[in-house]
């Protein structure tokens, strides 16, 4: 039972600083924004750690975040192959793909007021449905290798940007525009000089979306069969086989890149968009 | 109204007509294959040998077979009309017959997933609206769980689906609701958080102070301007939070053996070569999201009439 005092007491500890921080009169620093959440980050661990260790829990239920540590340290060549199987070769190309689609398509529609009308309902519409359900589809279709789960993924990503490029394309104002027409500028002058950097923090807001649904929709496919290889194929193989540490580092290892991935494309953002006023301070 | 209706439906026309169109492409192979075990002539000959031959060459040389890839029992892409005879087949054909509960009917999963989504959505929308409040009240809340729940988002959680399901059973929770239910509760937590923080937060600095100087209590400035200010952002954010409810129970069917609800019905479609049963099951769960939205966005306009909002 001490394992769990001390974590209980360590909560309470980090809890008690945490408030005394956000209240100092450093709350407005940047060390001070970032040590707030960090320290609840570690907290959850110490908790977890002292429940595991405090009241025996059998790994088999739930590994201690210290033995999935080792683990991780230890099978590091098994993850990145997973890695690389997965997300370079599965979610990366096919979200590349499907953005370069998805803008292509945008523009191409937004030449037509009257289909753009049509089309935001129903990209809406498709881009809050279980898109995930076509995995079995795209498998039987393209085979058992990472074509299958880069199509789920383009399919996914497609919608989210689609919709957020189309509406960016129309953020410019009629003065703007009207500006540009004095400019005598041609079709594609306006769109390059200023309707495309205008969508810019539209499209990011897309993108970032897309991000969490390629990891999504390549594990999700890998589910539904794979080559013997990749992090859907080891957390259903793990599940099924009992090596629950083996699948918690997999977990933490989506994790990083899901955080990493979303993280990369919102300091792109900021460097593109910086003129935006979200964007200033 | 019919200023949107009219391109809708074209661009609708325009997906079902393009769908029709690559029918013949995809069903070519599995087609001309039927074909020759009937005993028709197809060029080139066997399966195997076509294998290398584009479907284009395919279609140009077998026009007379290109027919009966829109007739197929497992096709690789049905037509709509297949997809919705099938639907139709499995919804109000077995009602008529009075067997909407039969474990066939599509009724029967689309409740079980409904039950779950329902669930988990509620369990989403309480915590979201819970941390939204102590998000607004309280700076330590603020700085230590705003991040933590941007980062929650972006890990995908179908990694732990299978976890979660493993753990709950091993626990002791046999019922399979409770699992989907916290699925989609953690991805329907998030958009209600964040409007409500913006909902709660809408109020002007003007506002509370006429109600400071009403001598109002931290309670009754809640009540009386926060929550009535944050209903429109939390209609909108719920919204977005029953469609990623729905996306959670559908992805916590898919991936370890479930025998009941959508997710499921696409699984054993799957495992048992049915195509048409994955397909119309992606329909039914598309058909579940827009009824719910509908709803939901009913509901919005009724509260916020009632709330003096002028439309």
């Amino acid at each position: 039972m001490s394992a769990l005092g001390l974590a209980l007491a360590f909560w309470i500890g980090a809890w008690l600083l945490n408030i005394w921080l956000a209240n100092s009169r450093w709350r407005d620093t940047r060390a001070v924004r970032i040590a707030v959440p960090v320290l609840f980050g570690v907290t959850l661990l110490v908790l977890w750690e002292g429940i595991v260790r405090g009241l025996n829990v059998s790994p088999v239920i739930l590994p201690a975040p210290s033995v999935v540590a080792q683990t991780f340290a230890a099978s590091t060549d098994l993850l990145w192959v997973d890695f690389v199987q997965t997300v370079l070769k599965g979610a990366l190309r096919g979200y590349v793909i499907g953005f370069v689609a998805a803008v292509l398509c945008a523009i191409a529609i937004d030449r037509s007021a009257f289909l753009t009308r049509g089309l935001l309902p129903i990209g809406n519409f498709f881009a809050a449905l279980p898109i995930v359900g076509v995995a079995p589809i795209m498998v039987n279709w393209f085979g058992f290798d990472w074509q299958s789960k880069a199509a789920v993924v383009v399919v996914m990503v497609f919608f989210p940007i689609l919709v957020n490029m189309v509406q960016g394309l129309r953020a410019t104002d009629a003065m703007q525009r009207d500006l540009m027409r004095t400019y005598a500028a041609s079709y594609t002058q306006t769109l390059i000089k200023l309707r495309l950097p205008a969508a810019m923090p539209f499209l990011f807001n897309g993108m970032k979306i897309a991000t969490t649904l390629a990891l999504v929709g390549a594990i999700v496919a890998e589910y539904f069969g794979s080559p013997t290889r990749g992090m859907g194929f080891r957390i259903s193989t793990g599940v099924g086989s009992l090596s629950i540490d083996l699948v918690w580092a997999e977990i933490a290892v989506a994790a990083m890149v899901g955080t990493g991935f979303y993280g990369l494309m919102a300091w792109i953002e900021k460097r593109v968009t910086f003129w935006h006023p979200s964007q200033r301070n | 109204m019919t200023r949107t209706l009219l391109p809708v439906l074209t661009m609708l026309g325009a997906l079902v007509v393009l769908w029709y169109l690559a029918v013949a492409p995809m069903n070519i192979r599995v087609a001309l294959d039927q074909a020759e075990r009937a005993g028709a002539d197809v060029v080139p000959e066997g399966s195997v040998a076509r294998r290398d031959v584009s479907v284009w060459r395919l279609m140009a040389q077998n026009g007379e077979h290109i027919r009966a890839g829109y007739d197929l029992n497992r096709p690789r892409l049905p037509t709509p009309a297949q997809v919705g005879q099938e639907l139709w087949k499995t919804t109000g054909e077995m009602a008529m017959k009075g067997r909407a509960w039969s474990k066939r009917s599509l009724i029967y999963h689309g409740w079980i997933t409904l039950k779950s989504t329902l669930w988990g959505f509620l369990l989403g929308t309480t915590l979201g609206i819970i941390g939204a409040v102590a998000i607004v009240y309280s700076r330590v809340a603020d700085m230590s769980l705003m991040p933590w729940a941007i980062i929650s988002q972006t890990i995908p959680i179908v990694a732990l689906a299978p976890m979660i399901i493993v753990l709950s059973s091993q626990i002791g929770v046999e019922e399979r609701g409770l699992p989907k239910a916290i699925i989609s509760a953690y991805l329907c937590y998030f958009p209600v958080l964040v409007g409500m923080v913006k909902g709660l937060r809408a109020p002007e600095v003007s506002q509370l102070d006429l109600l400071r100087t009403y001598d109002a209590s931290g309670v009754q400035s809640f009540l009386k301007l926060r929550l009535p200010a944050s209903v429109p952002y939390l209609f909108t954010s719920l919204k977005v939070g029953i469609a990623a409810a729905l996306v959670g129970t559908i992805v916590g069917e898919l991936p370890t053996g479930a025998i009941s609800g959508l997710g499921a019905r696409i699984l054993i479609g799957d495992q048992f070569g049915t195509p048409l049963a994955i397909w119309s099951a992606l329909f039914a769960a598309a058909i579940l999201a827009g009824l719910l939205v509908t709803l939901l966005d009913l509901a919005q306009r009724i509260a916020l009439r009632r709330m003096g909002a002028t439309p």
